[in-house]
């Protein structure tokens, strides 16, 4: 399937972005959060695109943002499409689409707890999905420092020695150079 | 006599969809299956509520492996991803291996030679057949039939013998790496893996009579736990248990990548859609990898290089740009959704794995009316790696 003329259609029903082909049968395109859904249900229903791939999350910290990718397959025509949806960091809320893929609710469970991006509805959102008792910042956000949180949380073994690697092996191999 | 639940003592719906159980009304029971349990596929566990003998609702829970690679990999080169991805499954690693090198190489513009490519198909195939293998020890034993499992850990142990020779690990291989392979195949290799394949064989004929041709194993799987077709794009299906369905859904097919479009085959599949129709399309899939596996190895190419020439990885960087690439595991889909930002770091690494879907969603809206007997050969027919799903 040519994804510019699918681009076309799409861009006569809903403000698009400019179209990324990726590949012959890969494109991405950016839409407004309120065009979401109708977007999805357009490409399931009229142009066969029925399998939600993934649904992930992308931060872009340095531009206060969320990047939302619904990536869609159809595949009788061996084509995918990736909507991207851009949402601000703070208070970042998205319309649930588990009405129209049921395991889209997983998708938005986890992206609650590892990013901490709401979808108010979905089943489940709010339980624990991985993490249990966390109180951080959600750990997949740019500004969690993994170092820091793992040095905070857990004690070295006692009696574990830590050697810098470069002086270490220079009294391995040479010890009698300066 | 078939078994006819009480329909009486079933709990009512809320307005929500959720159901209504009361536990101390004395009609339900909270049984955990898992994480520590004969009858479990790997680190997760299953949260039933059961009336007498049958589940009324599940819920999958996972977290129990979470090792957090998405996020490890935002803080590693390209180079130092590679070696870790292949941990995100320990049964068929080469899947991780293949993904993130085929989404690094799109976005940095690498053109992999031709004898990798083959050599890679190899890899994925054998990978297919011990993975294929595991599952049947686990869903024979999940009825009770241990003697499975030891014959099929043997057939899998002379695989990881080739996996050895031709990489130098057992398990995790770390041997498909962006821009190639890391090396030929070894002096004799290919008589070697003669004489596996017509091992493996032997074991699967002795399989399908010892399992699939036992009265307690139909009996407690011809006709249990059918996965509807139209549930298949709701909930995502993919691989074996979409083919099980009658769907011929088979990367390699749709949308064919490696050499898998010079290789004959066509996907395997089957019409029941229940336990035993899974159970038969991954053996005669594995036949299939078996006889692919000759295929590739008859047609490869005898020279030629197997790396593509490739940047100073310390300073290695790539253009911003994303890309999602796919191939077909021994369990359906498995993908990587990669984001580049410009830097020497991946930006974002999204691992799709089918146990994503069939151990969450789809596991928790057919262990419903299952008997508490019957749900770890339901789990394990479904063929789901839990790592896949908190990465």
């Amino acid at each position: 399937m040519d994804m510019r003329a699918l681009y076309d259609r799409l861009k006569a029903l809903y403000p698009l972005g400019e179209l990324t082909e990726q590949r012959a049968n890969l494109a991405f395109v950016t839409l407004p959060a309120e065009y979401l859904r109708p977007a999805l249900l357009h490409l399931r229903d009229l142009e066969g695109y029925r399998h939600l791939v993934l649904l992930t999350a992308v931060d872009w910290l340095e531009d206060g943002l969320f990047q939302l990718t619904y990536l869609l397959c159809n595949r009788s025509r061996n084509c995918d499409i990736g909507l991207r949806v851009m949402l601000p960091r703070e208070g970042a809320t998205m319309a649930s689409s588990h009405d129209i893929w049921p395991t889209a609710a997983v998708y938005q469970r986890e992206l609650r707890e590892m990013f901490g991006i709401d979808f108010p509805d979905s089943p489940g959102v709010d339980e624990e999905f991985i993490l249990e008792g966390w109180n951080d910042i959600p750990p997949y956000r740019r500004d969690f420092d993994t170092l820091k949180y793992a040095n905070d949380s857990f004690a070295q073994r006692a009696g574990r020695e830590t050697r810098d690697p470069e002086t270490h092996m220079k009294q391995q191999l040479y010890p009698d150079r300066d | 006599m078939a078994y006819t639940p009480d329909r009486s003592q079933y709990p009512a719906m809320k307005a929500d969809g959720s159901l209504d159980i009361d536990l101390a009304s004395g009609k339900y029971l909270k049984l955990w299956q898992g994480p520590n349990h004969p009858g479990i596929t790997g680190n997760m566990s299953v949260e039933l509520t059961v009336c007498g003998d049958e589940v009324v609702a599940g819920k999958t829970h996972v977290g129990y492996l979470h090792r957090g690679f998405e996020k490890l990999m935002e803080r590693r080169t390209f180079i130092q991803c590679f070696p870790i991805v292949c941990r995100i499954c320990v049964p068929e690693p080469d899947f991780n291996e293949y993904c993130y090198a085929a989404a690094v190489e799109e976005l940095a513009g690498i053109e992999v030679p031709e004898k990798a490519n083959w050599i890679r198909a190899l890899i994925l195939e054998m990978g297919r057949i011990n993975s294929y293998l595991m599952y049947l020890g686990g869903q024979a034993g999940a009825l009770g039939q241990g003697v499975i499992g030891q014959w099929t850990t043997y057939a899998r142990d002379l695989m990881l013998d080739r996996f050895e020779e031709l990489t130098g690990a057992r398990i995790y291989h770390m041997f498909i790496m962006p821009g190639g392979v890391r090396d030929h195949l070894p002096e004799g290799f290919q008589g070697r893996m003669q004489e596996t394949l017509k091992e493996v064989e032997c074991t699967l004929k002795d399989v399908w009579e010892v399992m699939f041709c036992n009265a307690v194993f139909k009996r407690r799987t011809v006709g249990m736990c059918v996965i509807d077709p139209a549930w298949l794009d709701e909930y995502g299906v993919t691989g074996p248990n979409a083919r099980a369905a009658g769907v011929a859904k088979d990367v390699r097919r749709d949308a064919p990548y490696l050499v898998y479009p010079e290789l004959d085959f066509e996907p395997v599949t089957g019409h029941d859609s229940d336990i035993y129709t899974r159970a038969d399309v991954r053996r005669r899939d594995l036949l299939m990898s078996v006889d692919l596996i000759r295929q590739i190895l008859a047609r490869m190419p005898k020279d030629g290089p197997i790396m593509a020439p490739m940047p100073s990885m310390l300073h290695w960087r790539i253009p911003r740009g994303e890309t999602y690439v796919r191939g077909e595991c021994s369990r359906g889909e498995y993908g990587y959704y990669l984001v580049t930002d410009g830097s020497g770091y991946p930006r974002r690494v999204n691992v799709r794995g089918p146990s994503y879907t069939h151990a969450m969603s789809l596991l928790e809206r057919m262990i419903v009316n299952v008997n508490i007997s019957d749900v770890a050969s339901l789990m394990v027919s479904l063929h789901t790696y839990p790592p896949e799903i908190e990465r």
